[in-house]
């Protein structure tokens, strides 16, 4: 069945009829899926439609499920992570600080599964480690000197820290490899590493499940791709791609993706604001950096709303002046390392702005913590909604309202009426799927837990409201939830700022693009003239 | 707008009713199971012993545990923060040496002497916000510090001695004051027949579960504990925050040193140092009962009574006092197994 099933020999891996339920709940219904060596398999879905259940299943954490699983032709039991690694199948998963060990070296952690299984010499030998982890990076071509290998794996940087995860599963050689959002940490610059090591897996005839909501990688790396919808296997697709179909398949809409509220991919089209595009004179891409502020063809429909003036975005980069205009959605796209999270964190108060003047409203505005910042309206939807945004344990509605308790309470009383109603306000408006606002966070897939932390900043209006990395492990369809409340916002004359270092992201919500690189800004562009190939050329001009 | 969101599915279903009917006693045992073995417990000794029926044991048995409570609220407090103050039993035993140098030395009155141990407890609570808040040392790590330099402290006050009425003091005069009775009342007394101790207890426990369960400011520290940086990201002033948990611990710590000295009637040098792991194991034992897995006030107070139940069965069953100290280790141990093992199978 499968397109591209041609070559000879059996699949790596092959799933006969799977299928599981949780307390009743089906989950997987009869999925069927071939992948051959050295084929790259990209598994779309959205949030929620088992991609997690089934990567579970693949990697030995699920055991009870139904139907059979054969590894090279032959039937296998797959009953503990164990298992699955010994037969061949490796995961890499997507949050990255799961998989490595802090306080090792880059090294001892390249080798930490050898190091890990019980026989041979209990004494670590650390010349025959590096050795042995000098033979990993030089084969996989990672381009890690022996200081690297030899530095503690905190120091290293998140993408070769993704890497070297990557690397470890396959110094085992596997027959399968699993990658689940591997990039959704990683600018596009650290991701081309990862795709050259993904092509060269291929190469070796490791065969690749790769799970992604970034099309424009599975475009450039997949050689096949299946759509998951509701536990089923709904679209099976080999190269080239058709994407409209695909997206379709995925998001269960009768009519084309592409017609959608919120702008589509790619495309300076279909802007929702179209009263607001003034053609005007485009700024130089590579603007200095006081020239590049509000020089932007700026369209006369919002006051500013905040204005800074000399602040340093990174130590030793020239201080930057911008305006944030209200009415409008203004995207900062920039890699990682631009300066993106610098400005988010110090307009909230979060990591204040070393020098430099910022103004709210025409008035000073200096906030030295996040709670000055909040008085004045400015709220921040941060880049890490587990580690700086949600209370693990607390229900949806408590989630909510944790930075507005003051004025639900009445003499310090909470008034959990007004709490509960402000939690179902956030599942109604941003359509967050919970059983009812006393659902704990931790039931949420990843899309509707990020809408529960939008949903938190929007439970008193702000004046500027600022996200970063908000579409990060999100499907499509949350995606465009998110986008379509953020453009709302700001059609009722908030300031909105979305930060992310996709572009196509930035492109779909916002009326205005910044391009930020190191910490200084290089294209400040309306309407067309912030058009995809452009902004993509400028970023990788200021690299 | 969000019709796009109806072919999703939660990942997770949450557990409805109809699972299977071994996960079903599971989470009862866990819930309820502390509270069983109570009764059980209970209805044991006041079968086979008649004079565990007594009220006046029973009364008894309450007043006995209101210090090691009290001080155990204090903890559920610190742990709410994610934070625990092992100073609590030397800062009652602080208490019972200001209460007595207080009224015995200085001759003052025993209001005064409330006056002056509270100050002296929410001294202690400074000084341990001081170095966990300010200083940024770990909360066990801070309190056990302070706890040596409080039991110190309280020593070089009394020049190592205990102060009793009458005694020769170090200049060689007699000591003029000695313990009010009013002072001794507030151990000794009863109301309606309730002894006021048991009475103290009961209404900090209801001022506690309200603050902690009710109001703003408990549920701001709940947050930081699960939660410190969305804590800080969410306008919450963290810092101020642990302060006032420790703060209040160190107040509430005092109020039990007031019951003990008021017991004791004398300032024992060695008062309150056998109170701080009763204090602890309380409150873990607290996170257990009723299967919540964190720290809350109700739990506290019930796990209290529990152990004070125990020991004072066991102790009218005859069993010498030195196995106390096993006995409610046991007691601890068994919930501890409650609040980690088995929630944590039920979860996984």
């Amino acid at each position: 069945m499968s397109p591209t099933d041609t070559s000879a020999g059996p699949p790596a891996v092959s799933l006969r009829g799977i299928g599981m339920a949780f307390g009743g709940k089906t989950v997987l219904e009869s999925v069927s899926l071939d992948i051959a060596p050295g084929s790259v398999v990209a598994l779309l879905g959205a949030n929620g439609a088992g991609k997690s259940t089934l990567i579970k299943i693949l990697s030995g954490v699920h055991t009870d499920h139904s139907g059979q699983v054969e590894v090279n032709g032959d039937p296998a039991a797959l009953q503990s992570p164990l298992a699955a690694r010994q037969l061949g199948i490796q995961t890499v998963h997507q949050r990255i600080g799961e998989g490595i060990v802090p306080g090792l070296t880059a090294a001892e952690n390249l080798v930490f599964e050898e190091l890990a299984q019980r026989r041979g010499n209990p004494f670590l030998d650390g010349r025959r480690l590096l050795a042995r982890a000098r033979e990993i990076q030089s084969a996989l071509d990672l381009g890690w000197s022996d200081q690297v290998l030899k530095r503690d794996v905190t120091e290293l940087g998140i993408s070769d820290r993704q890497l070297l995860i990557l690397a470890r599963a396959l110094a085992t050689s596997p027959r399968l490899l699993v990658l689940d959002e591997p990039t959704s940490a990683l600018s596009a610059a650290e991701a081309e590493r990862l795709f050259a090591l993904v092509e060269r897996m291929r190469d070796d005839g490791i065969a690749v499940l790769y799970v992604s909501h970034r099309l424009g990688e599975i475009d450039a790396l997949a050689d096949r791709l299946v759509v998951l919808r509701d536990g089923r296997l709904t679209e099976d697709q080999a190269k080239p791609f058709d994407w409209d179909r695909a997206l379709r398949a995925m998001l269960a809409q009768a009519q084309g993706a592409q017609a959608q509220g919120t702008r589509t991919r790619g495309a300076g089209t279909a802007r929702p604001t179209d009263a607001k595009q003034g053609p005007g004179p485009g700024t130089g891409s590579h603007a200095g950096a006081t020239s590049a502020s509000g020089s932007a063809s700026a369209p006369a429909s919002g006051e500013i709303a905040v204005s800074l003036r000399g602040v340093p975005l990174l130590p030793g980069r020239t201080p930057q002046d911008l305006d944030l205009r209200a009415g409008e959605v203004t995207g900062v796209v920039g890699l990682l390392g631009a300066g993106k999270t610098e400005l988010a964190r110090g307009l909230f108060g979060a990591e204040p702005f070393p020098t430099g003047t910022v103004e709210l409203d025409g008035r000073p505005y200096a906030p030295r913590r996040p709670a000055d910042a909040i008085r004045r309206g400015v709220h921040l939807v941060p880049e890490d909604r587990h580690a700086d945004a949600l209370v693990p344990g607390w229900s949806l509605a408590q989630n909510v309202s944790l930075p507005f308790l003051r004025s639900l309470s009445t003499a310090g009383l909470v008034n959990r009426r007004r709490e509960n109603a402000l939690g179902r306000d956030t599942i109604e408006q941003l359509g967050v799927v919970a059983r009812d606002e006393h659902s704990s966070v931790e039931e949420l897939s990843g899309g509707n837990q990020q809408k529960v932390v939008v949903g938190r900043w929007l439970a008193e209006k702000p004046r500027v409201l600022i996200l970063d990395e908000p579409f990060r492990g999100v499907d499509i369809g949350a995606r465009r939830d998110i986008g379509r409340r953020a453009r709302a916002l700001a059609a009722e004359g908030a300031a909105v700022l979305v930060l992310s270092a996709d572009v196509d992201e930035v492109l779909e919500v916002a009326d205005r693009v910044v391009v930020l690189a190191a910490g200084e800004i290089h294209l400040d562009a309306y309407g067309e003239d912030a058009e995809r190939d452009r902004v993509i050329r400028t970023i990788s001009a200021s690299v | 707008m969000t019709t796009t969101q109806s072919t999703e599915v939660p990942t997770k279903v949450a557990p409805p009713a109809a699972t299977s009917p071994a996960l079903r006693v599971q989470s009862a045992v866990i819930k309820y199971g502390f509270i069983f073995v109570t009764v059980t417990l209970f209805a044991y000794f006041a079968l086979s012993e008649p004079s565990f029926r007594d009220s006046a044991t029973l009364l008894d048995t309450l007043r006995y545990v209101s210090v090691a409570a009290i001080l155990g609220l204090g903890v559920t407090l610190t742990m709410a923060v994610g934070g625990i103050d092992m100073s609590v039993g030397a800062v009652a035993g602080l208490g019972v040496t200001v209460a007595a140098k207080t009224m015995v030395s200085y001759n003052q009155v025993g209001l005064v002497a409330i006056l002056a141990v509270i100050a002296a407890g929410a001294l202690a609570g400074l000084l341990n916000a001081l170095l966990i808040v300010v200083l940024k040392i770990p909360d066990m790590l801070a309190t056990l510090g302070t706890m040596f330099v409080i039991q110190g402290t309280k020593l070089v006050l009394v020049d190592g001695q205990s102060i009793t009425p009458g005694m020769t003091q170090s200049d060689g005069s007699t000591a003029p004051g000695r313990f009010t009775e009013g002072f001794l009342r507030i151990d000794r007394g009863t109301v309606l027949g309730i002894p006021v101790s048991v009475l103290i207890f009961g209404a900090l426990t209801v001022v506690a579960w309200v603050f902690l369960a009710r109001t703003r400011w408990g549920r701001v520290l709940y947050a930081i504990g699960a939660n410190p940086e969305a804590s800080r990201l969410a306008g919450i002033r963290v810092g101020a925050y642990r302060a006032l948990a420790y703060v209040l611990s160190g107040v509430l710590a005092s109020i039990g040193g007031l019951i003990l000295a008021s017991r004791i009637g004398q300032g024992d040098v060695s008062a309150g140092t056998s109170q701080l792991l009763e204090a602890v194991a309380v409150a873990l034992v607290g996170t257990s009962v009723l299967g919540r897995g964190r720290p809350n006030v109700w739990g506290t107070a019930l796990g209290a009574v529990l152990i004070g139940i125990i020991t004072t069965g066991l102790t009218i069953k005859g069993l010498p006092y030195y196995t106390q100290d096993v006995v409610e280790g046991a007691v601890l141990i068994l919930a501890l197994i409650f609040s980690f093992t088995l929630s944590k199978r039920r979860t996984a």
